[in-house]
């Protein structure tokens, strides 16, 4: 458990140190989850089922619990509610709108190239 | 008389405090979505903030004070990024074989979620620096903020659009794409991953593992592609 969390850590660190030394356009954290895919692909090679490992269930609950991740920063709506009474009504069309026509061109553009790749429809 | 109001000074000073309040909503938010059947529209995330940006307004509790508090759950983000390596690898045959879709709609959502945010604001008449706070919405909050800090727009208000556009995604994707009668759940999980991030991720584990993958692929993919965007629409655009 310790051991998993000091994997997790140590990759979102390098990560952090290959990011802001080389200026990689990503975050640090998007950097660390490569390097924990390249060491996890080695590792499956040797041991290739990962399913049911410590690992797997550890992260499988973070993963898992994101939603909670994302409550103290969501709080600090209370920080904006000025400029919500001022444009709020516009900032939550505008979020809501985008939000569907984003989902909408990711879901069409994922199933026409699965069809025209000629991958089960 | 003057004891419980020196208790209450101590305690809504201290960090535990509002960890603690934290974690309680949310297993009393997350118990309401699950006695709900997942219903979307019970979104354990948006009832959390609304409980407890409740109880800060009614005890006027400053947000920084309560920050420090909840910060050692905001800390988890990072490690939870790096951790969907794992889902990823596990599913890498599905991954696989579903590689030029998931590059297609990676593209298409990426630019979407950034062009149609600046111009449905702009229809809105939203100041240019709510724009550019916006243009980062559909990544995940850490790494969102990052963005904006770049491109000259607040990250504090960033943070609260991501949260909004993640809870809006979550609550609207089962019944769209059931409306559209989309069963391919690598494709309802990409979606949602890429237009809300780890809110949307949630949902879609809630729903289903392969769409929760899914999802979870999108929300790093997006992070990366958006970030080598942002910059270059934002200066377009805005």
């Amino acid at each position: 458990m310790i051991a998993i969390l000091a994997l997790l850590l140590a990759c979102q660190l390098a990560g952090e140190i290959l990011a802001r030394s080389l200026a990689l356009p990503m975050p640090g954290p998007v950097v660390g989850l490569i390097l924990l895919a390249i060491v996890l692909l080695a590792w499956v090679q040797r041991r290739p089922d990962l399913k049911g490992t410590l690992l797997d269930k550890v992260t499988t609950f973070l993963v898992g619990g994101l939603g909670l991740l994302f409550v103290p920063t969501g709080v600090g709506v209370v920080q904006q509610l000025g400029l919500l009474g001022d444009y709020g009504v516009g900032i939550v069309l505008t979020l809501i709108i985008s939000a569907v026509l984003t989902m909408l061109a990711t879901v069409g553009a994922f199933l026409a190239v699965k069809h025209w790749t000629g991958k089960r429809p | 008389m003057n004891d419980p109001f020196a208790l209450w000074v101590y305690l809504s000073s201290t960090p535990l405090l509002w960890l603690t309040v934290t974690l309680c909503v949310w297993v009393g938010a997350d118990w309401l979505a699950l006695k709900s059947g997942r219903n979307p529209l019970v979104n354990p995330v948006l009832l959390s903030i609304i409980a407890v940006g409740a109880v800060l307004l009614a005890t006027g509790t400053p947000y920084g004070r309560y920050f420090e508090g909840a910060q050692f759950v905001h800390f988890l983000l990072g490690p939870a990024i790096v951790a969907i390596a794992v889902p990823l690898v596990t599913n890498r045959k599905i991954v696989m074989e579903n590689l030029l879709p998931l590059l297609g709609a990676l593209l298409a959502g990426s630019v979407t979620a950034i062009v149609s945010v600046v111009l449905l604001g702009r229809l809105f008449g939203l100041p240019p620096d709510v724009l550019l706070a916006m243009v980062p919405k559909s990544v995940t909050a850490g790494v969102a903020m990052g963005i904006a800090e770049q491109i000259g727009g607040s990250p504090s208000l960033t943070a609260v659009l991501v949260v909004l556009t993640g809870v809006t995604g979550a609550v609207l994707v089962t019944p769209i794409m059931n409306a559209l009668e989309i069963t391919d759940y690598a494709a309802r999980g990409f979606s949602v991953g890429l237009a809300s991030h780890g809110i949307g991720t949630a949902r879609a584990f809630a729903v289903d593992p392969v769409a929760g993958t899914f999802a979870g692929i999108a929300m790093g993919l997006n992070a990366v592609l958006t970030s080598v965007l942002a910059p270059i629409l934002a200066a377009w655009l805005v």
